[in-house]
């Protein structure tokens, strides 16, 4: 006869316990009383570590805008809820670090809250770094504040009402976010768990080969099934499907060979996964890209149900006159490079014949290379990348889908047909 | 008649030219490994050797000075120059990379074509004033004539102030128009702005005109020295180092 009454009461204690799980967002149990004046003069070999963990970070991509000083940010993170400005790490007082100490920069890595408390935004993938270590976190830190202050005006986000707000970080926090530090798997050995302890942490490669739900949360920091970057319109293939990036069938050594170098035989990297070449892991020290590929491989899995059409999609459901337009385009614009037969220029042009970029269900990164051409990003194991010319302005949307069609039917490739609402969608989301 | 070595030796020719002809049937066609192959990407809009884009809007490359060649890779990889199709290729390279890229279009030489557009068709008065301006510059508006800095000739000087002759009036206004609008800059203090910003559009359009109708010189190279000293100072250039040094 009470129950309307007792369904108020659980209602009721629902809520005050989902309050207090919010309220204690706001409790972190880090002292940040410890003054700078504390801080002792770092070592070269402190300050050499940080350095290096900055870069296997990335940070510099994300917290340095265009032209701008390395680190003193600015730069524009895109989300479906508006824009983040990277922060100013510069030891600068006013607009930077410069007032910060080591708890409070143990505090942002580990806690996701910024020097006054305020819960940070998670464009920083806060949900990554917490896993890392103190030692690692006051070596950064030690190698952040020795740098050059630069003074900076920061806009402040555009994020929509209330996404930006303290009290949505905090239910959002809430519902995604737990502080936790890096757990060695016991039953592998030290480099699987290096590998891990970077691919999950500093390197926040989940942040892009991730899935993101309706809230712009990750899924598990170890989830690498695939994701897609809404702000520029790329996809991060899934590291765990072996037909997306062929883990499981690739050496060890071509996989460190493509972190280094930002090419691997007929494999480079583009568009995004460029950039984390050229500005982090090229710069990684080789047991450490090799840890992280033993980390990657192990992950990988090959499935049945995989992406990789199983039976032939022959052409015959092309029509004739697309047939027609894509290899006279192709003969056209790309023969030239990559061969008559698809075969390309090892370690130059990439073969078509077989490539799995090619061959992708999602040809979202397809289109984009065909748009905008480019370079593969130029390190020192690869100083002078050969490129791709855009061709945007060259061919419209029904030419690059007949191309793009003729590519995934020729030499053996079984993939289907590309459409031009599909290339239209991509040539409509971006600036230029 | 044919000894067996003399067969064998048919014979060996003949499979090595199979295997040449199914070997290069599917692989690209002349690869090499030079900078003409790394910079497809360039001169698919830029043309053959940089010699300009058949449309108007893309710049020849050849024969600039690679410092000013070098100068422009870097404004759109900093956000001083707004292309996006540029700013994407140039993203991934490296400084080392740009420089290099800079330097093999600068030492390309190619013949330029006749003036882009005809004296005859531009209006008499328009052509003189763009004349006085390029070559005498205009006192009253500090503005220096543009051969004080780009050369007696006007065919740039080294290493970084470009030439002006050869290139599509609708560039040349382009290019103007933008630094009207901040839309190009060079690197501060930026000399080339501040000239712009004391000329209005007439005159801007004027001298772009007369560049347009003028055919280069015997000698296109860029100018090594500096004209001597005009009636107007030289402006502070971030991006061309050597015209401080000025008599």
């Amino acid at each position: 006869m009470n129950r309307p009454r007792i369904g108020w009461w659980f209602a009721g204690i629902g809520l005050m316990a989902g309050a207090a799980l919010v309220m204690a967002q706001f409790i972190d149990g880090v002292d940040v009383g410890a003054t700078a004046t504390a801080q002792a003069t770092p070592s070269p070999e402190t300050l050499d570590k940080g350095r290096y963990l900055i870069q296997a970070g990335n940070c510099m991509a994300c917290h340095t805008a265009r032209g701008g000083v390395p680190m003193s940010g600015g730069r524009a993170i895109e989300t479906p809820f508006g824009s983040v400005y990277s922060s100013n790490l510069t030891p600068d007082p006013a607009t930077g670090i410069g007032l910060w100490n080591a708890q409070h920069f143990w505090r942002a890595m580990h806690h996701g809250r910024s020097r006054d408390g305020r819960l940070l935004v998670p464009a920083f993938p806060y949900n990554h770094t917490t896993l890392i270590t103190r030692e690692d976190s006051d070596a950064m830190f030690a190698w952040l504040i020795h740098q050059p202050a630069v003074v900076t005006s920061t806009p402040a986000h555009t994020l929509q009402w209330p996404v930006g707000t303290q009290a949505a970080l905090a239910v959002w926090r809430t519902l995604y976010f737990k502080p936790g530090i890096f757990k060695p798997d016991a039953g592998r050995d030290a480099e699987w768990n290096r590998g891990a302890y970077l691919v999950q942490g500093l390197g926040h490669c989940a942040a892009c080969h991730g899935p993101r739900n309706a809230l712009g949360a990750s899924g598990a920091v170890d989830d690498l099934s695939g994701g897609w970057l809404s702000g520029v319109n790329w996809t991060a293939p899934s590291l765990i499907d072996n037909a997306q990036t062929g883990l499981v069938d690739t050496p060890l050594q071509d996989i460190q060979t493509l972190l280094q170098t930002g090419k691997s035989g007929h494999h480079h990297t583009s568009g995004p996964m460029g950039e984390v070449v050229r500005y982090s892991t090229q710069f990684l020290k080789p047991a450490d890209l090799q840890a992280m590929a033993v980390y990657l491989k192990s992950k990988a899995r090959k499935t049945q149900n995989n992406s990789e059409p199983t039976t032939p999609l022959a052409t015959r459901s092309v029509l004739p006159d697309v047939q027609t337009r894509g290899a006279a385009l192709y003969d056209k614009h790309c023969a030239q490079c990559h061969g008559e037969e698809g075969l390309g220029v090892a370690d130059a042009y990439p073969a078509l014949a077989g490539h799995r970029a090619v061959l992708q269900i999602d040809t979202t990164n397809l289109v984009q290379t065909v748009l905008y051409g480019g370079y593969p990003p130029a390190t020192a194991g690869n100083p002078k990348p050969y490129g791709m010319p855009p061709y945007i302005l060259t061919l419209d949307d029904k030419d690059i889908a007949a191309l793009l069609t003729h590519l995934r039917t020729q030499w053996g490739n079984h993939a289907p047909e590309v459409t031009p609402l599909e290339v239209n969608r991509i040539r409509a989301s971006q600036g230029g | 008649m044919f000894s067996i070595a003399r067969i064998l030796t048919l014979g060996l020719q003949f499979l090595t030219l199979t295997a040449f002809f199914s070997t290069a049937s599917g692989h690209a066609k002349s690869f090499e490994d030079s900078m003409a192959e790394r910079t497809r990407a360039c001169t698919a809009c830029h043309g053959d050797q940089g010699r300009a884009g058949p449309d108007g809007y893309y710049p020849r490359l050849a024969g600039k000075p690679a410092g000013y060649l070098y100068n422009q890779l870097q404004n759109f990889a900093q956000g001083r120059r707004h292309y996006g199709l540029m700013t994407r290729l140039v993203d991934p390279l490296s400084d080392a990379y740009l420089r290099e890229i800079a330097t093999y279009f600068s030492e390309l030489k190619l013949p330029y074509p006749a003036a882009t557009q005809s004296a005859t068709r531009m209006p008499p008065a328009v052509l003189k004033r763009g004349q006085v301006l390029a070559l005498q510059g205009d006192a009253s508006r500090r503005v220096p004539a543009c051969t004080q800095c780009h050369g007696e000739r006007l065919t740039g000087l080294q290493p970084h102030v470009p030439g002006l002759l050869g290139l599509p009036l609708d560039y040349l206004n382009a290019q103007l128009g933008a630094w009207q609008t901040h839309q190009r800059q060079a690197l501060a203090p930026d000399c080339m702005a501040q000239m712009v910003e004391r000329l209005n559009s007439s005159d801007l359009i004027a001298v772009a005109t007369w560049l347009s109708t003028q055919s280069l010189p015997q000698d296109t190279s860029p100018t090594v020295t500096l004209p001597a000293r005009g009636a107007v100072a030289l402006p502070v250039c971030g991006s061309a180092p050597e015209l401080k040094t000025a008599p």
